[in-house]
């Protein structure tokens, strides 16, 4: 069974207190983010099934708003996840280079994670950071201004600070 | 220099705190409102200044929060819409980061306009930073008494939260955001009813730009009529733009509606120009979802009047031969760019993001894509171009919401002024996997620099 500790419990009850009495299905678009970061990056049905049962909403209600929007993770991913922009502005920047040249240094293609389990690699639509391309987002930031040398550090980095953590 | 009224301060060291914001006169259109005017008060010197929405639709903001119904004893909302996701669009996240109190003194004070008491600012999920910027800067804003109970002895009550949505483009379409604010799947509401009559939890909702609510700040400092003297004609004051794509200086830039888009792209205080001395070929002035405009026709209109940085202006031609101002998502393509990958390259985009509620967007947006695919990639027969041109053209008026538009015009945009590249494709298929087509007869040979 998989459960929230008390202190991120109140952080729920803080969430849902945002939003008018019985409204509290408003909550659900950031629980999730905060399941998801607690319960190993991605959004198992166990998962889903207990966020539904925290705010008291039907399972399918959750569900239908876990596949919608393209943050929540429906399967595992590694524990760094490169999310590399595509659209248009990027490419006038060489984002194609970047893409093909990431998939090369970890070997995988987008949508896969390499078999250590460290590194998913993905294609993104437009992150709204168009002026400092290319650009990926890692965790909760943007790595931008995206060079291969800027890249083989990143990866270094996240190796480094992997071996040490473990 | 132009003059600015949004990032003046943004040089002042510290300013995204509390105490250097205060310091340089911060939040003191919230005391000016709460101490002498009424929420109508408010909403006249919005009028006043010409204020147009800064989302992209370039809706006039008082007569905006005109319409909003008051019936008695109904909460009404404010929603600051901060998705910022249309491609070419990075202006909202610049203000949020470097000067957040900005848009929280902003917020205020449209709330007492409308008389909202709880006010969400809806942002991107992916600005998950920015989430904490905002949130630090609401809660300095609240321990200083600007939000809470009886805010200055007013009477009036605020708070604000910051909601993130979880990556959808669609979220920024205002329905569609208020039904990801209720916890829903983004999928756009028909209207009517609109917002200011039936908007968030069925209550009457006025929702705004990022960039709208913090010109709020100044117009009420400066009022509404001083505000109007910047700019030109009914594109009042100063604008935002972010610039990105092949020019020397990619950023945010405030300019004041006055000034031609050749001095926008070629001088020093903005772009900078074309990179690595190439020649500009065309641009995409207003985000993803406008027309693309070749470089003749960027810099001057069909009628050879020289092209301003204004609404007017910039749509000057219909879709013919003019675009549109848009979101001020300012995308510069150099002689090397591949017209047709790049509209691939948003068809793929407004594919990935169309909610599926509607046939010709679900299906529309899969179809031109492929085709555009096909053509990009040297397997296009002459026919797709004209499948192409007529899948659009039944996309566009067809849908609930206008991201169908959205698809639509830039595909448009394309053939109609780019179609020899098209066809080159087709003819050329190897060729066109080697090298690009280039400036062809497109563009004139341009000075570099004004
Ligand atoms: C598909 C689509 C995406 C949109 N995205 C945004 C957005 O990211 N930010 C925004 O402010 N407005 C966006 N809009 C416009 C909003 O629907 C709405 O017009 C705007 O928030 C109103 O604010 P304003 O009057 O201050 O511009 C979008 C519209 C559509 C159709």
């Amino acid at each position: 069974m998989i459960k929230f500790s008390e202190e991120k419990l109140k952080q729920v009850e803080k969430i849902i207190a945002r939003y008018p009495e019985g409204k509290q299905k408003s909550a659900l678009l950031p629980v999730l983010h905060l399941a998801q970061q607690e319960f190993g990056g991605w959004l198992s049905p166990e998962t889903m099934d207990y966020v539904a049962s925290l705010l008291g909403l039907l399972t399918i209600e959750v569900y239908e708003v876990a596949t919608f929007y393209s943050m929540y993770n429906l399967k595992p991913v590694g524990k760094y996840v490169f999310e590399v922009c595509q659209t248009g502005p990027c490419i006038t920047r060489g984002s194609d280079d970047i893409i093909k040249y990431i998939g090369e240094r970890l070997g995988i293609k987008p949508g896969e994670t390499t078999p250590d389990g460290l590194f998913t690699l993905k294609t993104a639509e437009c992150l709204g950071a168009c002026g400092y391309a290319p650009m990926m987002q890692m965790g909760k930031g943007f790595k931008e201004h995206l060079t291969k040398e800027k890249v083989d550090e990143i990866i270094e980095e996240c190796r480094r600070s992997a071996a040490i953590n473990n | 220099m132009g003059r600015k009224l949004l990032l003046d301060k943004v040089g002042i060291v510290g300013i995204r705190s509390y105490d250097v914001y205060r310091e340089n006169g911060g939040y003191s259109s919230v005391e000016k409102v709460l101490k002498t005017m009424s929420p109508d008060d408010v909403t006249n010197e919005v009028k006043k200044s010409g204020l147009r929405g800064r989302g992209g639709a370039g809706f006039p903001t008082g007569m905006k929060w005109g319409f909003l119904a008051k019936p008695e004893g109904v909460p009404r909302y404010l929603v600051c819409n901060a998705d910022e996701s249309e491609p070419g669009t990075f202006k909202d996240r610049y203000l949020m980061e470097h000067i957040p109190h900005l848009l929280i003194e902003g917020l205020i004070v449209s709330s007492y306009a409308v008389g909202s008491n709880r006010t969400y600012i809806y942002i991107r999920g992916e600005f998950g930073w920015i989430v904490d910027i905002l949130e630090q800067a609401i809660a300095e804003a609240k321990n200083n008494g600007w939000l809470g109970k009886n805010i200055l002895g007013s009477g009036f009550d605020c708070e604000i939260y910051v909601h993130p949505g979880a990556g959808a483009y669609i979220c920024g379409e205002e329905t569609a955001l208020l039904e990801s604010l209720e916890g829903k799947r983004g999928n756009p509401r028909i209207k009517p009813p609109f917002p200011a009559v039936k908007g968030l939890y069925g209550c009457p909702t006025v929702v705004n730009n990022v960039e709208t609510l913090s010109t709020v700040v100044p117009i009420i400092n400066m009022g509404g009529d001083e505000y109007a003297k910047y700019g030109t004609g009914k594109s009042t004051g100063t604008k935002l733009i972010s610039a990105c794509g092949n020019i020397n200086k990619p950023g945010v830039y405030e300019i004041e509606m006055n000034i031609s888009v050749e001095e926008f792209i070629y001088n020093d205080e903005y772009c900078g120009g074309i990179a690595n001395g190439k020649r500009l070929k065309a641009c995409v002035p207003g985000g993803s979802s406008v027309p693309v405009l070749p470089a003749n026709l960027l810099l001057k209109t069909a009628k050879g009047e020289t092209r301003m940085m204004t609404y007017e202006s910039l749509s000057d031609g219909g879709f013919l031969t003019g675009s549109m101002l848009g979101s001020g998502g300012f995308i510069v393509y150099d002689e090397d760019q591949c017209i047709v990958r790049n509209t691939y390259s948003f068809s793929r985009f407004y594919r990935h993001e169309s909610c599926g509620q509607c046939s010709p967007c679900r299906e529309g947006t899969f179809w031109m894509e492929k085709i555009l695919w096909n053509l990009e990639h040297g397997k296009g027969k002459m026919k797709d171009i004209d499948l192409l041109w007529s899948v659009q053209g039944n996309i566009e008026g067809n849908t609930i919401c206008p991201l169908g538009d959205a698809a639509a015009w830039p595909v448009a945009a394309a053939i109609r002024h780019f179609r020899d590249e098209f066809e080159w494709h087709v003819t050329h298929p190897e060729e066109a996997q080697r090298r690009n087509y280039g400036l062809a007869g497109y563009a004139e040979p341009l000075k570099a620099g004004v």
